[in-house]
């Protein structure tokens, strides 16, 4: 593989770099592993999404601002947080067709060059890098662990401007979790949204929908949930003492972000993945694998 | 019980000439969305197919001024599930962009753009968020202020968040 194919601007938006650095850490330290060049772009911003439901024509362009940052540098983008994913992917295509966004982007003195790509960086690992390369460089097998794959909603939906994987019967986190050695509990409510969306608006709903994933997930008998978006992530991992108390059950749920398992079956130190800033400890996770 | 003087005929013209919103007619309301909606499943104030339906026949200030119409998580469960490609998420935030125009916003979304338009993100970053990024050997984030200010500006969204 070619490295100039593996070279990405970074786009971290506004959750990853103030509220889950452990993603962002653990994601640096296996991109470098297999030589994806993550590129740090000081000029971009949030990726328009939480402005959409108040005035969505500024959503596109806050997020064509953005891709024509990247376009100028001659990089594709990969993001983080599935929702920057979805935003940013849904302009990209409105670039490429939408003559107002183009032109209107054009007012700013900002220019959309080349056309470029955005993925979310676990479909990096899945494509660009693919599961035969990372199978060669697992390093310690997770063998012992059951985990629950969360893919949430914004990094496979809607299809139409995704395309990959199959958002009813997705298998790429699936298939990357399974690379590590540890096994994939089937379990219902594995497509359910993690309620994040709404929280602002009803935070009982929102607490509620998150509720059932836990549930579902502690019913499978899972060692822990496998998270690939921050804002899942302050829904399960963030909220879930919240919910334990509001609603009095108890989970003591470990979740880790995708590429800090990973980073583990790659034989990361995983002091080096942050694993002490996960709100709900490892400790249950480290002692299977002892 | 609806009145026929509630009914705006115009209301959906409205919603079909929002991007997203040209296929709302082809709706024959099966109740896909409903039955795949994760809000519905706990809260049924929130109703896709009721709310899709309100849209078509012009109860244009029953949707507008609703607490409803915000409970959308943007799952895009329904989206995918439509047999008639109704883009119900899309739908959803057209009508909060509508609700927004007749001076109905919702606090939370309101903050939300306040503070990307004032911060260029959804936090502020202080010295302190660059200064644990660089113990952790994160490089550090910028602001990016001046030019999503502007396009607030140009956009004309600004005069909604006053």
């Amino acid at each position: 593989m070619q490295k100039g194919q593996l070279r990405y601007a970074f786009f971290l938006g506004c959750t990853v770099p103030i509220r889950a650095q452990n993603y962002e850490l653990s994601a640096r330290k296996v991109a470098r592993l297999f030589g994806i060049e993550l590129v740090d772009v000081d000029d971009f911003s949030c990726c328009g999404f939480p402005v959409k439901s108040t005035h969505a024509p500024t959503t596109s362009l806050i997020a064509a601002r953005n891709l024509a940052i990247a376009s100028n540098l001659g990089l594709n983008v990969c993001t983080l947080c599935s929702s920057c994913s979805s935003t940013l992917t849904e302009a990209n295509m409105r670039l490429a067709e939408d003559t107002d966004l183009k032109r209107e982007l054009g007012r700013t003195g900002r220019e959309y060059r080349d056309e470029i790509h955005v993925k979310h960086f676990v479909r990096v690992l899945w494509e660009d890098v693919g599961i035969d390369r990372i199978r060669e460089q697992v390093k310690r097998s997770l063998v012992p662990l059951r985990l629950a794959a969360h893919y949430g909603c914004h990094y496979l939906k809607p299809r139409e401007i995704f395309g990959f994987d199959e958002p009813e019967d997705p298998r790429s986190l699936d298939e990357l979790i399974q690379v590590t050695g540890a096994s994939v509990v089937d379990y219902e409510n594995k497509k359910i949204c993690c309620g994040g969306a709404i929280l602002g608006i009803d935070e009982d709903d929102a607490l509620q929908i998150a509720k059932k994933k836990l549930d579902s997930v502690k019913e499978s008998g899972a060692d822990a949930l496998i998270s690939i978006c921050p804002f899942c992530s302050i829904m399960y991992e963030d909220n879930q003492r919240k919910i334990e108390s509001r609603f009095e059950s108890t989970y003591e749920l470990p979740v880790l972000y995708y590429p800090q398992l990973l980073g583990i079956a790659l034989g990361i130190e995983p002091s080096e993945l942050g694993v002490r800033m996960n709100k709900v400890k490892l400790d249950s996770v480290f002692a299977k694998l002892e | 019980m609806v009145q026929a003087k509630e009914l705006d005929p115009n209301f959906r013209n409205q919603v079909l000439s929002l991007p997203g919103g040209e296929n709302l007619l082809r709706c024959y309301a099966c109740g896909d969305c409903t039955a795949s909606c994760p809000v519905r499943g706990i809260d049924e104030r929130f109703n896709p197919r009721r709310i899709i339906r309100m849209a078509v026949l012009g109860l244009k200030e029953r949707v507008l001024r609703s607490d409803f119409v915000w409970l959308c998580s943007t799952c895009y469960s329904c989206h995918e599930r439509c047999p008639q490609g109704v883009k119900i998420p899309e739908i959803m935030a057209l009508l909060k962009n509508l609700a927004v125009r007749e001076g109905y916003i919702h606090p939370s979304f309101k903050k939300q753009a306040q503070l990307v338009r004032d911060m260029g993100r959804l936090y502020e970053i202080e010295d302190f968020d660059n200064k644990r990024r660089q113990r952790l050997g994160l490089p550090p984030v910028k602001k990016v202020v001046d030019e999503v200010r502007e396009i607030f500006r140009r956009t004309g969204a600004m005069r909604f968040l006053e």
